[in-house]
């Protein structure tokens, strides 16, 4: 199954607008993305719960992984968003 | 010293009106409007003031925020109840209607986001947005419904079942329990097609018509579409009250008629004469608001001209100071136009923590607080709570009668370390900047433990030291008090609170707590008249102080300085500038000679 592994950007994690930003980028990929942190539970990406119950810190390095044709896409477009400090991003109208 | 931040703390955050019972304020069921010829309700009553129509009825409550206006009525939404589950014949349907009710909280939050001009806002309605949408949720309540649920308890099981989930994480996710609370209100709302629960957002001005308002509530309100708040319970230092000063929006409180108002209806609320007119005409409507528009600019102009320090009209200086609870509640020109703080509350640093904060952070708090406002006094209140505005951390036993408990210094008998702690981080903090920095203690019953606090601040290096007087003790003996102490800030709801034996809490008593009432004023009295003896300031820093026709009351009193919102500094310094000492000592004889508290108000009003 294809993973990637990437560190998260954001200053205060994956919390707040990051994980709302993540989670919704999430619902827009054609295939199911799960995460994890190391070897622990795997959540649904699109599942703002789940993502909040992992407790990603700043610096914090997530796997994500999804099967399927369009696994390898969707997973480049996630980990990218995770890699930019989107605390930093101004919110748009 | 009742406010908002208070309030908070003695309901809880989470504590949202219209969510049934709280063990904090019991709930009881608001009386229900009588017909005119109803005996009992005779007094309530009075037939519409001109220029309304003679129709219309009006009902009669407590006024605690003048101003007049007029517009739709519209209720707070309670939190749906649920009825007897139903047997589930055909599972399909209830999974595709509880998925429907989700989908619809959901598009409404998102469609809120995209509308809100505040970034913040703007976040969190997208985050709740995606709770309603939560694969999670939706999973778990499907699963109830194949257990033979209905959608609306399935929907309730799996939100109440998550939220405790979360709450038990505590932290930030604790923090978002009462959001999937708020979310499950709103889909179970949806489902058995009651209103929704929450502020009325209709996208026009209304009156916000509710039992009564907790902090959570009105956390969201728009002063810019909230017209004015008539609340069937409460009191003038209720919650709703002190907002609706702050705000400036007209409110009556205490009116239990208004929960026969029915959504929709226009109404005229005068926040002075305490009446709700029901049924007014639109054309009656546009000119109330067309003359509230022409007083609240002939106001505005008043308070241009009361700008600067305040001061009697013969030049006699009576510090005007601000109550905040943290350096955001200072106004952006506070560097420049503010007197001083003269109530730092320090709670906010502490609500809902798991664990004391520690000295640095307190440090930088209060640092942040002096460092707007250097050279000028700032009071901070060392930790005022107990166990009717329970701190975990602080692990107090709880009393059938926390009132009369152990609340405020108190508290430190059983854990001095955490008044240490503050203490410490406040002189560093003061060290650091150039505010002038003075503490007090809140609670303060005898000159004995205003002796044990003075030491403990002056172990610290902080060289001001003062006794908040709440407690009716304290200011009889307030001579004694002030033999330890530097000075004394009054703190009116709560000494009318335990001078009237009255909970602040309760509405039908609310005449009880008007701060007119003569007995409030002598204490009051005795305080100035000590501190003249002694030589040494004593302030007002509760809501009375905020009251312009009061407030020079006070000062007529002896009391040296006041302590408000910031909305109501303008207000107070017009009126004390249109009087001099002498005639400010006048009104206040009137008013100590007068037998209650309407008679006091009255002989005020033709003095002044």
């Amino acid at each position: 199954m294809p993973e990637r592994t990437v560190t998260v950007a954001s200053r205060t994690g994956l919390h707040a607008r990051p994980a709302a930003l993540f989670v919704k980028a999430a619902a827009a990929q054609p295939v199911p993305v799960k995460l994890r942190v190391g070897e622990g539970k795997l959540v649904d990406a699109r599942s703002i719960l789940g993502v909040l119950s992992l407790k990603v810190g700043h610096g914090t390095a997530v796997t994500l992984s999804a099967d399927g044709d369009a696994a390898d896409q969707a997973l480049d477009v996630l980990a990218e968003l995770l890699a930019r400090d989107l605390d930093a991003e101004p919110v748009d109208g | 010293m009742a406010d908002a931040q208070r309030a908070t703390e003695e309901w809880g955050p989470d504590q949202r009106a219209g969510r049934g019972p709280s063990p904090a304020r019991p709930r009881r069921e608001a009386p229900s409007f009588r017909a005119p010829t109803d005996e009992n309700a005779a007094g309530r009553e009075s037939s519409a003031r001109e220029p309304g129509p003679h129709s219309s009825v009006a009902l009669q409550g407590l006024g605690v925020s003048a101003g007049s206006t007029a517009g739709p009525a519209l209720r707070m939404g309670r939190a749906p109840q649920l009825p007897a589950s139903r047997v589930v014949l055909d599972p399909e349907a209830e999974r595709a209607a509880a998925r429907e009710a989700l989908r619809l909280v959901a598009e409404e939050l998102a469609q809120r986001a995209e509308r809100a001009a505040d970034p913040a806002a703007r976040a969190i309605l997208e985050a709740q947005s995606l709770m309603a949408g939560d694969p999670m949720l939706t999973e778990s309540c499907d699963e109830l419904i194949a257990g033979g649920l209905d959608a609306a308890h399935a929907v309730h099981a799996a939100f109440t079942e998550q939220a405790e989930g979360l709450r038990a994480a505590g932290g930030y996710l604790g923090e978002r329990a009462a959001d999937l609370e708020d979310l499950r209100d709103r889909a179970v709302a949806r489902l058995l097609g009651e209103p929704m629960p929450g502020i009325p957002d209709p996208g026009h001005p209304f009156v916000l018509v509710a039992d009564d308002l907790a902090p959570a509530d009105t956390a969201a309100l728009d002063p810019a579409r909230v017209l004015a708040l008539v609340t069937a319970r409460g009191g003038p230092t209720s919650h709703t009250a002190i907002l609706a000063r702050a705000l400036g929006l007209p409110a009556v409180v205490a009116c239990p008629g208004s929960a026969s108002i029915e959504d929709g209806i226009l109404i005229h609320v005068d926040g002075a004469a305490g009446t709700v007119q029901l049924h007014v005409t639109a054309e009656h409507v546009a000119e109330v608001r067309e003359r509230a528009a022409a007083d609240a600019a002939q106001a505005a102009r008043g308070e241009e001209g009361a700008r600067g320090p305040g001061q009697t009209a013969d030049g006699h200086r009576v510090p005007l100071m601000l109550n905040i609870g943290s350096a955001d509640d200072l106004p952006a020109d506070a560097a420049e136009n503010a007197e001083g703080v003269g109530l730092l509350r320090t709670e906010l640093l502490f609500l809902g923590r798991h664990d004391a904060p520690g000295l640095e952070e307190q440090r930088e708090a209060y640092a942040r607080v002096f460092a707007a406002l250097p050279g000028r006094r700032v009071v901070l209140r060392t930790l005022d709570a107990g166990a009717d505005k329970p701190l975990p951390f602080l692990s107090l036993a709880e009393e059938p009668n926390p009132a009369l408990g152990i609340r405020g210094l108190r508290t430190a008998r059983a854990r001095p370390e955490v008044l240490e702690t503050q203490l410490a981080a406040v002189a560093l903090a003061a060290a650091d900047t150039a505010a002038e920095v003075w503490v007090m203690a809140p609670m303060v019953s005898t000159a004995g433990e205003a002796a044990e606090f003075a030491a403990r601040v002056r172990a610290h290096g902080l060289a001001k030291v003062g006794a908040m007087v709440e407690v009716p003790a304290a200011a009889l003996r307030a001579g004694q008090v002030l033999e330890h102490v530097d000075f004394l800030s009054i703190g009116t709801n709560d000494l009318g609170q335990y001078t009237m034996a009255t909970d602040r809490q309760c509405g039908e008593l609310a005449d009880l707590l008007d701060p007119w009432q003569p007995a409030l004023l002598d204490l009051i009295a005795a305080c100035a008249a000590a501190g003249r003896a002694a030589g040494k300031p004593v302030g007002v820093c509760g809501e009375a102080a905020s009251d312009p026709l009061l407030a020079c009351v006070l000062v007529g009193l002896g009391i040296s300085s006041l302590s408000m919102s910031q909305g109501a500094v303008g207000r107070v310094n017009a009126q004390l500038r249109r009087r001099t000492r002498d005639e400010c000592a006048r009104l206040a004889e009137a008013v100590l000679a007068a037998p209650d508290a309407a008679a006091a108000r009255a002989a005020a009003e033709s003095a002044g």
